[in-house]
């Protein structure tokens, strides 16, 4: 009994040892070891033969694709990518597989539409996913959503974005706001109103944590781009009034009547510079701001998430 | 008659569920379920989806390695033991071997199906921290895959009637994946001529039409299934589990067992 107890500590003990020293061994394999390029996985492109591949368990394969082509973005995303190839393959066939798993539609278009390297650029692919969802989902009013909104902010295809929400207004159980928004998409396509008006429906309709945190910092830089516009509109009309231009802020304000001094959604004073512009103080803060930057400001490429869900 | 087939089956349950590759099997489609949790973690929107498509397809796939596995053994593990000589000394005729071999094996994978469809539940309550009512569909899913197990088993001991173990588990598996696209099958039959045409149909009728018993991606989505489709299925699996049946023991009846 002895022996054995004996060689059963020395096992043990060489067990955990041998476990420690492979996991030791193998980090420094990984770091001498490039990563496999992600392009190299993805063997099978045809959505046809993978759906016979699967044996009839579509779904699954759908999943595991979709996974897929959410981790190849992230992982690409991350690195800063230029281009994102194998996303529209690896979504083509998640669709194909699975027709109504409407996920993929609706944050696939999210990924496919805008540039590099916020996505892949590929707007045009994006709404071709789009329809053939709408195609196999004719019921879910989100898809059309989803589409003007591709339309509307990277094509800046108005007619179109309008027509998208106005076809989705049509279906039953429609949010009111398409109706809505396919009026002024026809009529007021570039004003302020309306991309809250798109935005806020993003954030409220939403409950993926990350989709909510994108909308709420396009509306922070809304809110910044319209105090930007109001404040311009009063020193141009204090400039007519008085012939020059406000010396400070505060008789800006004084003169208009606001009380205290304007300030951004974070708290930070507007700047009025010599020049009679209104800046913000920190424009990093603002990713979507387009108003009130610097001349030759240069936005971060990876915008900052303020609001956490 | 019956009490006789009651005895074999309820030994060859005995016997099925002594083997530890079950419990291995078993405990792959538990550890498979749970995994699903990490894989909806990863990716977006998807958790409910991957807990019943893969728990599900788990289910489905590790009862038909099982009904596989053992199905093709259940004859001529007898005929190696010369456990059957014993056996068909006894008032027990060919037949009634043949079908309490087959509710036996059957039983074991109705118990089986029973012990995963839990892991899948629970797996399902602790990502979506409720039932909801579009969940009871699942078990119209899980019924649609017992009935497919009962279609694996028939075929499986109508392969092990007569032929070695590797060869049955090759033909069963074989059918098993053509009857998967048995829907194509019918479809090619539609396009072409002549003989072809007729080779095609027949084939197509004689394979299992597994496909039509594959519910997992309409309830992963909430959908539920037709009262029409869950008993038409009902009797297809009864009847095709006959003629395998029926085939094997025709086979079994003339078999020279010296």
């Amino acid at each position: 009994m002895k022996a054995r107890r004996r060689t059963t500590f020395v096992a043990a003990a060489s067990l955990l040892f041998s476990l420690a020293a492979c996991v030791i061994v193998l980090r420094n394999i990984d770091r001498i070891r490039p990563q496999a390029p992600l392009e190299d996985a993805l063997y099978v492109t045809s959505p046809k033969i993978v759906k016979r591949a699967s044996l009839g368990y579509d779904g699954l394969m759908a999943c595991i694709y979709w996974t897929r082509a959410v981790q190849y973005f992230g992982h690409r995303h991350f690195e800063r990518g230029s281009s994102y190839n194998e996303l529209a393959p690896l979504l083509e066939i998640a669709t194909h597989l699975d027709p109504h798993l409407t996920v993929v539609y609706q944050f696939g278009a999210s990924f496919l539409a805008p540039k590099p390297p916020g996505g892949a650029g590929e707007p045009v692919r994006a709404i071709q996913l789009m329809e053939y969802g709408i195609q196999n989902n004719p019921n879910d009013w989100k898809l059309y959503y989803d589409l003007g909104f591709v339309y509307y902010t990277e094509l800046k295809n108005y007619a179109k974005a309008s027509e998208a929400f106005a076809r989705g207004a049509l279906v039953p159980g429609a949010h009111p706001s398409m109706r809505i928004l396919a009026a002024r998409m026809a009529e007021h396509a570039g004003d302020i109103e309306t991309a809250r008006i798109l935005w806020t429906e993003t954030l409220e309709s939403n409950h993926d944590d990350l989709i909510k945190a994108n909308a709420a910092e396009h509306l922070r830089g809304l809110k910044v781009d319209e105090d930007i516009i109001n404040l311009e509109a009063a020193v141009e009309r204090f400039k007519q009034r008085t012939g020059r231009l406000p010396l400070t802020m505060f008789e800006l304000a004084s003169a208009e009547g606001i009380a205290g001094i304007p300030v951004d959604p974070d708290g930070n004073a507007y700047l009025l510079t010599v020049d009679g512009r209104i800046e913000l103080q920190h424009p990093d803060d603002f990713s979507f701001a387009t108003k009130g930057l610097p001349p030759g400001y240069k936005s971060p490429v990876k915008p900052k998430f303020h609001t956490k869900f | 008659m019956s009490a006789r087939i009651i005895h074999i089956a309820s030994n060859t349950f005995r016997e099925a569920v002594r083997d530890r590759v079950l419990y291995n099997l078993i405990a792959f489609a538990l550890l498979l379920s749970g995994a699903s949790i990490l894989v909806g973690q990863i990716s977006i929107d998807i958790e409910r989806l991957v807990v019943i498509n893969l728990g599900l397809t788990a289910v489905s796939l590790f009862g038909i390695v099982i009904a596989i596995f053992i199905g093709i053994g259940l004859v001529s593990k007898e005929i190696e033991k010369r456990t059957l000589y014993t056996v068909l000394s006894r008032p027990v005729r060919r037949w009634e071997f043949i079908v309490g071999k087959y509710f036996g094996l059957a039983g074991t994978l109705v118990v089986n199906t029973f012990f995963m469809a839990i892991g899948v539940f629970a797996a399902l309550l602790y990502v979506s921290h409720k039932f909801v009512g579009s969940d009871a569909s699942v078990f119209v899913a899980l019924y649609f895959i017992v009935l497919e197990f009962l279609i694996v088993c028939s075929l499986s001991l109508l392969f092990s009637s007569f032929s070695s173990p590797l060869l049955s588990a090759v033909f069963t598996f074989s059918l098993f994946v053509i009857g998967s696209f048995a829907d194509d099958l019918r479809g090619f039959a539609g396009m072409a001529q002549g003989l072809s045409h007729w080779l095609a149909i027949g084939t197509s009728y004689i394979v299992p039409n597994l496909s039509a018993f594959n519910v997992i991606t309409t309830v992963a989505h909430g959908q539920s299934v037709s009262t029409q489709l869950i008993l038409q299925n009902t009797l297809y699996a009864i009847f095709y589990s006959a003629m395998a049946l029926s085939g094997a023991v025709l086979i079994f009846e003339r078999r020279n067992l010296k």
